[in-house]
Parts: structure tokens; sequence; C-alpha cells
């Protein structure tokens, strides 16, 4: 949003341009002195010191604790995207059946889960799987953390396909009906596939969700990049400087997904017969950013 | 089942750990709603400085677990660096409720900036075109005119964040905050026998907690809604 144009300002005149000047040289010498605040409060108490960043020039650093950590995070991430894409998928067209016990059923499952914090899912699958199942070892936190994120996101993607589907012109469907398929035909070559692609944007940013909710396996021992950063710390003694660098690592790779949800959206936009995109974003969906964007990944 | 149900409402404290979350949920809303419109007013502010400070602010805050801002919180300030927030002589378990809420309200102000910043955005430009064409000033379009659209236009994301905080909040579980996930899992590992009963009763509470505020924004959203 560039100054010139904005709903609450108008283009400024000399005189505004004057006094906006004061503000951001008064601004920047204000967001100059927190940051001096915190830094020399950081400094203060030893966190720049050279012992304690030392550790990541030191390749094992890496190859030990953060890569194996950041793979364990991928892992499940990938896994639990895959399944949640499937699921969702069905579940969506589940919730579209011309059947009412279906479409009944995929919506009471799709409500119920969405309204259940991930960590809990992730703490009750762990423990089936450990007291139901009988697994341990590795697999255990690994499959706790792929069910715990699969049953949320796949009910969130479910919601998205409905979306995307109610998104889609009427023609489509009447058009499908009108060709001689049967509904479930209609929806699954005609309606599912638009739908998945308007909604693309949303899904690459439900993928940004998975990568962060995955640092929630940290409570089921699941040794991902936050509990391997963690276990470094607690060897090095630098607390501070790794969650910096961990937290550094999940912001450049969810900053590169929500750059590709971006393009995706405004590429789908500036597809000249394309579907329309959906004017409002249905209530209550922890998935469609809560702002305007659809490429926003929320809170959950 | 059901008698399950009973013996574990009798042997643990539901209640109180869901009065946590529900306590958790209202301060850190508020706190959250606090730095966010903070946050808003930067983002769509007409100085530069303060825009970039706004978006930087959204983006790096966006894009970290909320898992890895709680343990900054309760593991580097509180723990490492001897941080107290407020009164130094409280227990353990106050210090940790407060740095818990101190992370939840700082991740969730990024996504009240963006539901705030797309009310507004949701204000068409002839709005405030038209308004200054009849001669309001800048006090009276914001006021009269441009707010009061755009509060309605963020009543359906805000209520999204606010069930999205009201979910996190067990992610202070994991530095010990006596909520619903940490009993949840205290209740499993001492009665694994009745692993379902438990997932019932504490999903359940979840379902109680965020349903009506579903409803109630879904409605807010509905009868104020804009007509354009």
């Amino acid at each position: 949003m560039s100054a010139e144009s904005s709903v609450l300002f108008d283009a400024p005149g000399p005189r505004a341009r004057r006094r906006y000047m004061v503000i951001a040289i008064v601004g920047s010498l204000g967001i100059l002195a927190l940051l001096y605040l915190v830094i020399s409060a950081l400094a203060a108490k030893g966190q720049f010191t050279a012992a304690k960043w030392s550790p990541f020039l030191d390749p094992v650093t890496w190859t030990s604790y953060l890569l194996p950590g950041l793979r364990a995070t991928l892992v499940a991430a990938f896994f639990s995207v895959i399944l949640a894409i499937i699921c969702g998928i069905l579940l969506g067209m589940g919730r579209l059946s011309e059947a009412a016990p279906v479409r009944w059923a995929c919506g009471v499952f799709v409500e119920f889960f969405r309204a259940v914090p991930v960590l809990m899912m992730m703490l009750f699958a762990y423990y089936v799987f450990l007291f139901g199942f009988q697994i341990s070892g590795e697999a255990l936190p690994l499959l706790g953390v792929i069910a715990g994120l699969t049953f949320y996101n796949s009910c969130v993607i479910a919601e998205l396909i409905r979306s995307g589907v109610g998104a889609l012109p009427k023609g489509q469907l009447e058009a499908g009906l009108a060709i001689g398929l049967t509904p479930f035909a209609t929806l699954r070559l005609v309606l599912l596939p638009q739908a998945i692609t308007i909604m693309l944007p949303s899904i690459v940013s439900q993928l940004i969700v998975i990568l962060k909710d995955s640092a929630l396996g940290f409570l089921i021992l699941y040794p991902e990049l936050v509990r391997s950063g963690q276990t470094l710390a607690s060897l090095e003694g630098n607390i501070i400087p790794t969650f910096m660098v961990v937290a550094a690592i999940f912001i450049i790779i969810n900053y590169l997904l929500t750059r590709l949800a971006h393009y995706l959206e405004r590429r789908l936009q500036t597809r000249r017969r394309g579907p329309r995109l959906p004017q409002a974003q249905p209530l209550r969906s922890p998935s469609m950013a809560p702002g305007g964007a659809m490429a926003a990944s929320g809170p959950n | 089942m059901l008698n399950d149900l009973s013996e574990l409402l009798a042997e643990y404290n539901v209640p109180a750990a869901f009065w946590m979350t529900i306590k958790l949920t209202v301060v850190s809303a508020i706190g959250a709603l606090l730095i966010g419109t903070i946050i808003a007013i930067m983002r769509v502010s007409p100085v530069a400085v303060f825009r970039s400070f706004g978006t930087a602010y959204v983006t790096l805050v966006r894009n970290t677990p909320l898992t890895l801002i709680v343990f900054f919180c309760a593991f580097g300030f509180y723990i490492t660096l001897q941080y107290r927030l407020g009164s130094q002589d409280s227990p353990i378990d106050v210090q940790n409720f407060r740095w818990g809420v101190l992370a939840l309200a700082v991740y969730h102000a990024a996504f009240v900036a963006e539901a705030l910043r797309s009310g507004i955005n949701s204000v068409p430009k002839g709005q405030a075109e038209a308004a200054r064409a009849i001669g309001l000033d800048f006090g009276a379009t914001l006021s009269n005119v441009v707010l009061p659209q755009a509060f309605r236009g963020a009543i359906a994301p805000l209520g999204n964040v606010l069930i999205a905080l009201t979910k996190n909040t067990t992610v202070v579980a994991t530095i010990g905050v006596a909520e619903a996930s940490y009993l949840m899992k205290g209740m499993i590992e001492f009665r694994p026998d009745l692993i379902y009963a438990i997932f019932v009763i504490m999903a359940t509470g979840f379902v109680i907690l965020t349903l009506p505020v579903g409803v109630l924004f879904t409605t807010l959203s509905r009868r104020l809604a804009v007509r354009r």
C-alpha cells in the first residue's frame, strides 16, 4: 500500500509531507531506541559473546543437531500434508455428497475435529499408538505428530475444498449434469479440479501452518527442530542464540512458502477466463487468513 | 462409557483446568488486541518507517511457531535471563502463566493486526472520497465513515483469531501451565485404560468453548455486514 493512495489518508500536500517527515524521524529514533534497549539488555546478560555463538561455526552443531532436527520437521510436515490433502479431499467430497447421511457424518466429523486443539490430538494419537497398538521406539512420536496434524488439517482442507466448490459459477454444475454426468462424476471431473486450483494458495498457506504446528511434537518427544535446538542449547548453554537461529530457519522457510502462495494467487487472478475467486471467505475457517488476502497463513 | 466419564470427572478437576484455559484466553486476547491494534495502526500509517516496522513484526511473528515463542519467553527470558513479570517474589507457576500470556499475546497480535488491516482494506476508496466531497474533515471522515465500516469488516477475521487463540492456549502446557491439555496428559498417564473417555471429555470441552464464539461472531458479522 503506498502512502499516496489509501482510504484513510489523502495524498499529502507540502505541509503534510513535512509533518510526515518529522514523525518519521521521531518514529525511527523511537524504534532504534527500542531495538537498542533490547540488544543492550541481551548484551549485558552476555548473550552476544563469542562463546554463545561460536557453536554455530562448528559443523557438528549443524550435522548432529540442527539439520537432523530440520529433517525431522520436514518429514513430519511432508507426510502430514500428503495425508491431509488426500483425507481433506475425501472429507470435502463427503460434505458435498448427494447422500444426506454421508454429508451429515462428514459435517459432524469436520466441525468436531476443527474445534479440538492440534496438541490434544497429538497427545491422544501418541498414547493410542503407545497403549492401543503397543508401538514404541522412534516411530511412535513421528506417528503421533503425523496423526495429530493430519486429523486437524484434513478438516481444514475439507472446508477449503467445500468453499472452493461453493465459489464456482453455478453453470459449472449445471453443464456437468446437462451433458449426462452423474452428480458424483460432475463433482469429481468438473468441480473438484477447479476448486482445488483456486484454493491452491490457501492450501500452500496451510502448509505453513503444518510446518509451524509440527513444533508441537516437542511435547511428545519428537526430535524436531525446536527439540533438537533445545538439546543443543542444554549442551552449549546458549539457549537464546539457539532459539534465534531456529526461529530464523522457520522464518526463512515459511517466508518462501508465503511468497509461493502469493505468486500462485496472483497468477490465478490474472488468468483471463479462470473461475472467479471466492468473494467472501467462509466464516470460522481458521485456515483462510484472518485477513482479506487468501494467501496468508492463519494463527493455527 | 458413562461410568467412565463420571468416574473421571469425580477423580480429576476438569473444570479447574478449563477455567485456566479460559483465563489464558481472555487475558491473552486483551493483550493481543492491544498490541495488534498498535501494529495495525503502524501498518496503515502514512509514514513509511512505521509501515515497515509493522510489516516486519507481522512477517517475523507469523512465520515463527508459537511453541518457539513460548519457549523463548519461558526458558529464555524467565529461566535463563531471570526476567520476572510483575511482582518479583511471585511463585514459578504464576510467572509461567504470565510469560505464557505474553507469548500468546505477542503471537496472536500479528493476526489481530492483519484482521484489522483487512477490515480497513475492505472499505472502498470511494467512501473516503465521498466523505471528503461532502466537506467532512479528516477526523470526521475517519470516525463517521471509514472506521465504522472497517470494524464491521474485521469482525469475522477477529472471531477466527479468537477461536484459534482459545485452541492455542494448549501450547503453554509445554511450560507447565495447568490448563486443559496439561491435565489431559496427566490423566492419560495415570488412567491409560480410559484414554478414549478422557479424549471425549477434553475435546468436548473445547467444542463447548469454541462453538458459541464461532456462532456469536458469525451472527454478529452477518448482522453488521456492510451491504455494498
